[in-house]
Formats: structure tokens, sequence, C-alpha cells
């Protein structure tokens, strides 16, 4: 019994590091510019379609036929032969089976760009209208960015597969001293994790000790006083919705493997992640984390046989459920600081 | 005496359902007259004027509206297969159920507001379109959707000795319901629909609801209980969308789940934005518009473009046809998502609000040092 729940709460891991690392941005966007961003599921499918985008380039092919030789069913030879690989050798090769992580290399600038872009062209204009406009335009941008990306990359799903080395499976249970091969787990949502706890980590430490971070904090607390204090607020808050967008994009590139990557990916996470920020708390950013690890863990759990023969369907509901109550009983969240956006 | 209605509300309401009634003959060019598109614009103007009492006069965006559309639907089939396949009470049935389903959710919800009732509603909606999947099949039949079957009991018409040969159709007191019959028996529920919301427009309840849009905290100083209202807002507006999915289901006597998603819910809200939020008539103009280029657009393809391009040197033709064929067909979700975008941040009042722009840029051009047109809609 203790080994299934165990395992469950393991599993839980990967699903609730994507929602902590997407509502993380969230926050961060809320949190600094007092926007409610519904294009940052889109955001986060961007940054997968990075990672589809440089593998797609990675396996360019020349494809030559050979009219002397015959398939197996009888039409032409075609070779092919990656380019990739043509010029760089096993380094090549190398570079194609870590195309997932090494997208990362590529997504940061871009998604800074995006993100940077997508403030000062649009978002900007909207810091004084209401929330109701605020979602209504970002809704929009996230309809406009997943239809360009159906119209260019098609309506299935593409799968990516992860790094050979990273294949295969972890006996978390005989590291542990337990019995072998009764939790065993798979290495890539080990990394995944370890990413996630990275990539948190770095965003808390950036806010926490850099000078940059502070007066980004202070801006948070109180913009008008530290725009008073002679500091441009506005381009450092531009820019902390670029590094949103950064943490979306990476979320999303290391997320392909777990999951193929399709167009709608944006929105079925838009949902999930907009629920963990309010169970964490508008605005609080250890709430957001807290959250999505939370949130995650418990959705896996409630997907438990045992769970499930009591509660038929709960799996389905659980997020929606714990959101629903949440917010019906403790309106700023889980962590949220009073007075801040409880009505 | 208190009039029953000002003159102008009056000459809207006759205008409306002229032209309501009038839409076989007047769309017929345009390439619309057909009885199909017809009974979807019926269908989803209902939906948008339900949808505009809650979020035009009350201000309560709600991203979960098509729970209630769902729910309409299905309690409308089930009315068809256990009662009797007559119209009239199934109208009924997935009105009041719809109601209720709106009733328990709005309690909840409304407890809350701005971008927190917007999400519970969302979560709300997102649990219905799950359970319908997953838990619910025995009364939503999951993924192949709730259908009529020719050994469904249909109590009523048994009892009186109805019987049918063939694939079980909706009707009315025996009347086929297909074709333009269909049309009228929706267009009258349209016009009903936009009747009342005239009303409701016009009536102290609805002063009320525009307060509370406005400025719900002084309301509460002032001594409202704003709740109930903005409740009966709640259920009222589920109440068109069940109405609506009801009707849908007449038509085509077809529930699934995906009618319940959070993208259809997003649908209305396109609706009644683009049409122009708030006004009455907007939100059904707003509808009729994307259903209307959903057909047309998702229609055209590359042949079709490059025939309409061919007046132009091939090159350019080629590069046109390339371009513009990503926004229709498949694509015309991204020229809706563009046009809402565009209206969104240049025309925040939809289409009635360039109306009103164009009609005052004339009358002021046209008499000259006459007083502008005063504003119709209060300034948010």
């Amino acid at each position: 019994m203790f080994e299934v729940i165990f395992l469950q709460f393991l599993n839980g891991l990967d699903k609730g590091a994507a929602y902590a690392l997407i509502a993380l941005g969230l926050t961060l966007v809320f949190g600094t510019l007092g926007v409610v961003n519904f294009a940052h599921g889109a955001l986060f499918m961007l940054g997968a379609f990075c990672a589809v985008t440089v593998r797609m380039f990675l396996t360019m092919e020349t494809v030559t036929v050979d009219p002397e030789k015959l398939s197996p069913w009888g039409s032409p030879l075609e070779i092919r032969e990656p380019l990739v690989q043509a010029w760089f050798g096993d380094f090549g090769a190398v570079l194609v089976n870590y195309s997932v992580p090494l997208s990362i290399i590529i997504t940061i600038p871009i998604m800074l760009v995006v993100g940077i872009a997508l403030e000062r062209g649009i978002i900007k204009h909207f810091y004084k209208r209401s929330h109701a406009e605020q979602i209504l335009v970002t809704f929009g941008l996230a309809i406009v960015a997943q239809e360009v990306i159906k119209s260019v990359y098609g309506p299935n799903p593409i799968p990516q597969p992860m790094p050979t080395d990273l294949r295969g499976a972890a006996d978390i249970g005989a590291f542990l001293g337990m019995q072998a091969n009764i939790i065993t787990y798979p290495i890539w949502r080990l990394v995944y994790f370890v990413f996630a706890a990275v990539v948190i980590g770095g965003v808390f430490a950036f806010l926490q000790f850099t000078t940059f971070g502070m007066v980004v904090r202070a801006g948070m607390a109180d913009r008008e006083t530290v725009g008073l204090l002679g500091i441009n607020i506005d381009r450092r808050f531009t820019i902390m919705f670029g590094l949103a967008a950064v943490v979306a994009g990476m979320a999303g590139v290391m997320y392909t493997p777990l999951l193929p990557p399709n167009y709608h990916l944006g929105m079925d996470f838009l949902v999930l992640s907009f629920v963990v920020v309010v169970v964490g708390g508008m605005g609080s950013l250890p709430g957001a984390v807290a959250a999505g690890f939370l949130l995650g863990i418990l959705q896996s759990s409630a997907s438990m046989n045992q769970v499930k023969a009591v509660f038929p369907g709960i799996d389905q509901i659980i997020i929606y459920l714990v959101a629903v109550i949440i917010l019906l009983v403790r309106p700023r969240g889980l962590f949220g600081r009073r007075g801040v956006m409880e009505a | 005496m208190p009039k029953f209605m000002s003159r102008n509300d009056l000459l809207l309401f006759a205008g409306f359902s002229l032209v309501v009634l009038a839409m076989p003959i007047w769309l017929a060019p345009f390439g619309a007259g057909y009885p199909d598109l017809l009974q979807r614009f019926m269908i989803f103007g209902i939906f948008a004027v339900g949808f505009n009492i809650l979020f035009g006069l009350t201000g309560y965006l709600s991203f979960g509206h098509a729970a209630f559309f769902g729910v309409g639907s299905y309690a409308a089939v089930w009315s068809f297969k256990l009662l009797t396949l007559d119209a009239i009470p199934a109208m009924i049935f997935a009105v009041v159920i719809s109601g209720l389903f709106a009733l328990v959710i709005g309690f909840l919800c409304l407890r809350r507001s701005g971008i927190y009732f917007s999400i519970l509603t969302l979560a709300f909606a997102q649990m219905s379109y799950n359970l319908a999947y997953s838990v619910l099949t025995p009364i939503t039949n999951g993924e192949t959707g709730l259908q009529l079957t020719l050994n469904d009991p249909r109590v009523l018409d048994a009892a009186v000795g109805q019987g049918f040969v063939g694939q079980p159709v909706p009707n009315l007191l025996g009347q086929q319901l297909s074709g333009y019959a269909g049309f009228y028996f929706c267009a009258s529920f349209l016009i009903l629909g936009f009747f009342i919301a005239q009303r409701i427009a016009g009536s102290p309840f609805g002063m009320m609801l525009k307060a509370i849009k406005s400025n719900q905290t002084r309301m509460q100083f002032t001594g409202f209980n704003t709740r109930p209202y903005a409740l009966s807002a709640f259920v009222i507006s589920g109440m068109y969308a069940g109405l609506a999915g009801a009707l849908l289901a007449v038509t085509d006597p077809l529930a699934g789940a995906e009618r319940m998603q959070w993208t259809a819910s997003g649908e209305v809200v396109l609706m009644t934005i683009l049409g122009g939020v708030g006004t009455l008539v907007g939100p059904v103009i707003g509808a009729w518009i994307i259903k209307y280029f959903e057909n047309i657009l998702s229609a055209l393809n590359d042949n079709i473009l490059a025939r309409f391009w061919s007046f132009l040197p091939e090159g350019v033709a080629d590069v046109l046809v390339k371009v513009t064929s990503k926004f229709v067909g498949d694509g015309w979700h991204l020229t809706l998502g563009l046009a809402f975008v565009i209206v969104v941040i240049f025309l925040p009042g939809g289409i009635m609000e360039g109306v009103r722009r164009v009609a005052a840029l004339f009358r002021r051009s046209g008499s000259s040092g006459a007083k502008t047109a005063p504003q119709t809609q209060p300034a948010e």
C-alpha cells in the first residue's frame, strides 16, 4: 500500500512541476503588471513548438532515389541522409539525440523576444482597462497563437523522442533501500522535476538576491513609490513579462517528450494553471509553486483505483473541485496576502 | 397610466421581428438562405441574448455558459426519449432543468466577482464536461452522444397509441420540424427571447442589474442586497442557454459533451463582444456574423481562392492564394481570433459601437452645427 501511494506521489511530481512552472509565470505577470494573462498557456505551447522546430531542422535529410535498387515493397530505394550527421559525424548524432534539451538554448531568446513584443505591443495598452477586458484580449491572442501553430504544423500531435540515455526507468525503491523493481520511475520525469526545481529556484534567487529582483519586488509591493524614486519600473516589469514567457516556454520544451505537443496544448494547460494560481493565491509566488505540486499530486492520487472505487470519476474533477472549495472558503488562496484580490 | 412600451422600443422590436422573419428572403443572395444555417442563427442568437443579460447588463463574465447549453440539449433529448417526441415538453423540461442547474452553480459562483467568478464558472463547466465524458456516461452516453432510438419508451406517445416507423424525429403537435418549419419554430423563440430581454433591460429589475455592473459596492452601501438580483440574472441567462441547447436538440436530436467544453463558452463570449456587449441587438448580430462566416469561410478552399485571385498576374496570385488560404477553410478560427483581438483593442463596444460612430459621423457632417448625437450607452 505504501508503495502505491509513494508511486502516485512521484507520478504527481512531473505534472505538478509543469503546473508550477506555468503558474509561476502567470503569477509573475499578475504580480508585476496586474494583468490576467489568458495567453500564458499559448506561451507554453509556443515553447513546445520551438522544440519541434529545432528537431525539424536537426533531422533535415537529403533524399536521393536510387533507381538501381528496390525497397522491399518494390518502389525505388530512397537513401535518406541526415544533413547534421553528414556534416558533424558523431557529434551530429549527439545533437539530434539531445534535441529536446538543446532546444532550450534557442527557446530562451525566442520566448524573451515574443514576451517583450507581446507586452509592448498589446498588453501595455490594457493596464488601465478592466480585468474582463484583459481576459478577453489575451484570450483572443491565445486563439490566434493556437491557430497560427495549427496552420503551420498541422492539427496532429508531433511526438518528440527523449534522449536515448534518459529513456527507461530508475529503480527508486531499490535506491531508497526498499525491494527492487517495486517503485520504478521514468528517468525523463525525474529530469523534468529537477529541471523545474532549478528553474523555480533560479527565479526565486533572481528576485531575492539581485538588485534587479529587489526593485521588482519593491515594485510589486508599491509601484507608485518605486516610480517616484526615479526608477523606470515599467521597463523592469516588461522584462519580467519576458522572463515569465521564458519560464513558460522552457517548461513547454521539456514537457514535449512526456506529451506530444499539438496546437491546443496551451488551452488545455491554461485552464488548469489558472486554477493553480487561484488555489495558491493570486500574486503569491510560493503559493503558485506549492499549489502546482499539490494539485499535481492530488490529481495523480485521485486516479488510484482505490480512490476511484469510493468516489467514481473523482480523478476527472478533483482539481476543479479543490479550486471551487478554496475559492469559496478562502478566496485569497492558500498563500495569498490579505487584501490582494479578495473580492 | 404607464405605457407598456415606449415608441422606440416598439419600433426596435417590430423591426427586429421583421428582420428575423424575413431572413430566408434577404439572406438568400448572400448564400445563407437555407434552413439549416438559419436555424443555427436563431439558436446562437438566443444563446447570445441570454449571455448578454448576465455579461452585458450585470457585468459578470462567465466562462462556463456552454454547460447550461449542454444540459439543455441533454434534457431535451431525454424528454424525447422518455416522454414524447413533441418539442414543447422538451423545451419546458430543458429550460426548467438548466434553470435549476444554473441556480445551484450561480448560488456558489456569485459569492465571488471579477476574475474569481470567471474562474469558478470555468471550473464548474469543465467539471460538467469531464463528468459527462466519464462517470455520467449512463446519462450522457459519453463520446457517442445521446441519440434517439426506436425502442425508447416515450411514455406519452405510447399512451396515445402513437407508433413510429423508421427514424424517430422531434415534431410539434404532429407537425414535422424539418426545414423552414424548424426555422420558424426557432425564430419564434428568438423573437420571444428578444422581447423578454428587452422588457428586462427596461424594467426596474434591469436597472438594478445595470447598477450592479457600474458599481456593486455602492449598491450594497445604499442597502440593497445585490446577490438575489445577480442570481436571478444568472438563472435567466442559464435558462436562455438551456433553451438554445434544447432547440439545437430539436433540429438535430443528438446531444454530445463537446458542446459543453469551455471553448464553446468562449465562443458565446466572442459573439457577444463582437456584436456589442450591453446592447440588445449586438449579441444577436455577433452570433449571426460568426455563424455566417464560419459557414462561408470554412467552405472556401484553394481552388475557389485561385479563381478569386485569377485576375492578378500568376506569381502574385499564387502568393495571395497561399496567404489567404491560411485564413479560410480550417484556418477560419485564425480570422475569428484576429477579428476578436482587433475588436477588443480598437472597438470595445463591438459592431454596435462601430455603427454608432459611423452614424454620428454622418449626422455631424450632414448638419454641421447641430449638437452631436447623445450617447445612448453610458461610458464604462
